[in-house]
């Protein structure tokens, strides 16, 4: 009865790996519907605070972005960890915000400049009086449209 | 002459996910998912040359201070984050209509779908006043407690007027809503804020 003594050779069901590039363009499509394409190397942390009553940003192609906090550990050496203003992807000084304003301002329709908003995102360590400083300085840019970036709680 | 059956070859998907794998690695590399949110506001503006002084009757302004130590005090009177938001309503909306606290004129509004009514708008002004030495953190929560009172008192009268929402009426009638509460924060620099260069 060699049917039954003799070593049955089994086969496991072949893996089939074709729908895992579906999979992973669904993925993919995923990530690329819900991000957005970071623009630059921010030098320093911010830790923006909470808050309940946030609203969306509306326009983001008209939006400049002014980030507050301390620099981050490899900049340290440079700019110490007290908190600095960091404009595109460089720590400035509260002078150099007339330019960099004057200049995003300069890109944009002549149509879409009122609409221009400012940015603010800003570590919750920070004390007031630099803020203080950075608002009084768009003011007198005529930046007036500003937002306080913030996380959502309920 | 029989014809002859041309089969297609078949496609090999094996290296689809790989290029698909790349693509998602690198989607993940460049972007970020953080989303813009936040408080929004309007800077006042320079005022050019000489300007007016408008006086504000010293009962229509309800003072929030935040010290150097991250205390709120409201009209003097030291009290806690969580019971700002009440005090700020109770002050614009002034149900007893105490003498102390905010008047009321009657303005003209166009409520869209009834025509132009008389409301008692309120006169009520917050001023907002910090130190140097304020935690950012406490600010935007003073800030967000306010705009909090404001969102409220507006999504109470959208109910009442249109039977929605606040954030669900169209642009018109949220301009008469907004007309009603007027959102008016006052922040005036801290004293020795720097000067222009």
């Amino acid at each position: 009865m060699a049917k039954f003594t003799g070593k049955k050779v089994k086969r496991l069901a072949g893996f089939s790996t074709a729908s895992m590039g579906d999979i992973v363009f669904i993925l993919l499509f995923f990530f690329m519907v819900t991000t957005t394409m970071r623009e630059t190397d921010v030098k320093v942390i911010t830790n923006v605070p909470k808050a309940s009553e946030v609203a969306k940003l509306e326009r983001k192609d008209l939006t400049v972005y002014i980030n507050i906090g301390t620099p981050i550990p490899s900049e340290q050496a440079r700019y110490g960890t007290d908190t600095r203003i960091c404009l595109d992807d460089a720590i400035k000084t509260i002078d150099d915000i007339r330019n960099f304003i004057a200049s995003r301002r300069e890109g944009l329709d002549e149509k879409d400049r009122p609409l221009m908003t400012t940015a603010l995102k800003i570590d919750k360590e920070t004390k007031m009086g630099i803020v203080s400083d950075v608002k009084e300085e768009l003011r007198r840019c005529q930046a007036l449209k500003i937002i306080y970036n913030a996380l959502k709680v309920e | 002459m029989a014809r002859k059956k041309k089969e297609m070859p078949e496609l090999n998907g094996a290296g689809m996910s790989d290029i698909s794998f790349l693509l998602l690695c690198f989607f993940l590399m460049t972007s970020s998912m953080d989303e813009s949110l936040g408080i929004n506001r309007l800077l006042p503006p320079i005022p050019e040359g000489e300007q007016e002084q408008i006086q504000i009757k010293p009962h229509n302004v309800l003072s929030v201070l935040v010290d150097g130590q991250d205390r709120l005090s409201v009209n003097a009177k030291v009290i806690d984050i969580r019971d700002l938001k009440d005090a700020a309503k109770e002050f614009i909306l002034n149900p007893t209509r105490d003498p102390n606290k905010s008047s009321k004129k009657e303005e003209q509004i166009n409520i869209p779908g009834r025509g132009t009514v008389t409301f008692e708008v309120t006169e009520a002004v917050i001023s907002l006043q910090n130190v140097r030495s304020t935690s950012y953190e406490k600010y935007l929560q003073v800030q967000d407690q306010l705009t909090k009172a404001y969102n409220e008192l507006r999504n109470e009268k959208s109910i009442e007027l249109f039977n929605r929402k606040f954030s669900d009426l169209d642009d018109k009638q949220r301009e008469a809503i907004t007309q009603i509460y007027k959102q008016r924060i006052s922040e005036s620099p801290p004293k020795d804020t720097r000067k222009r260069k």
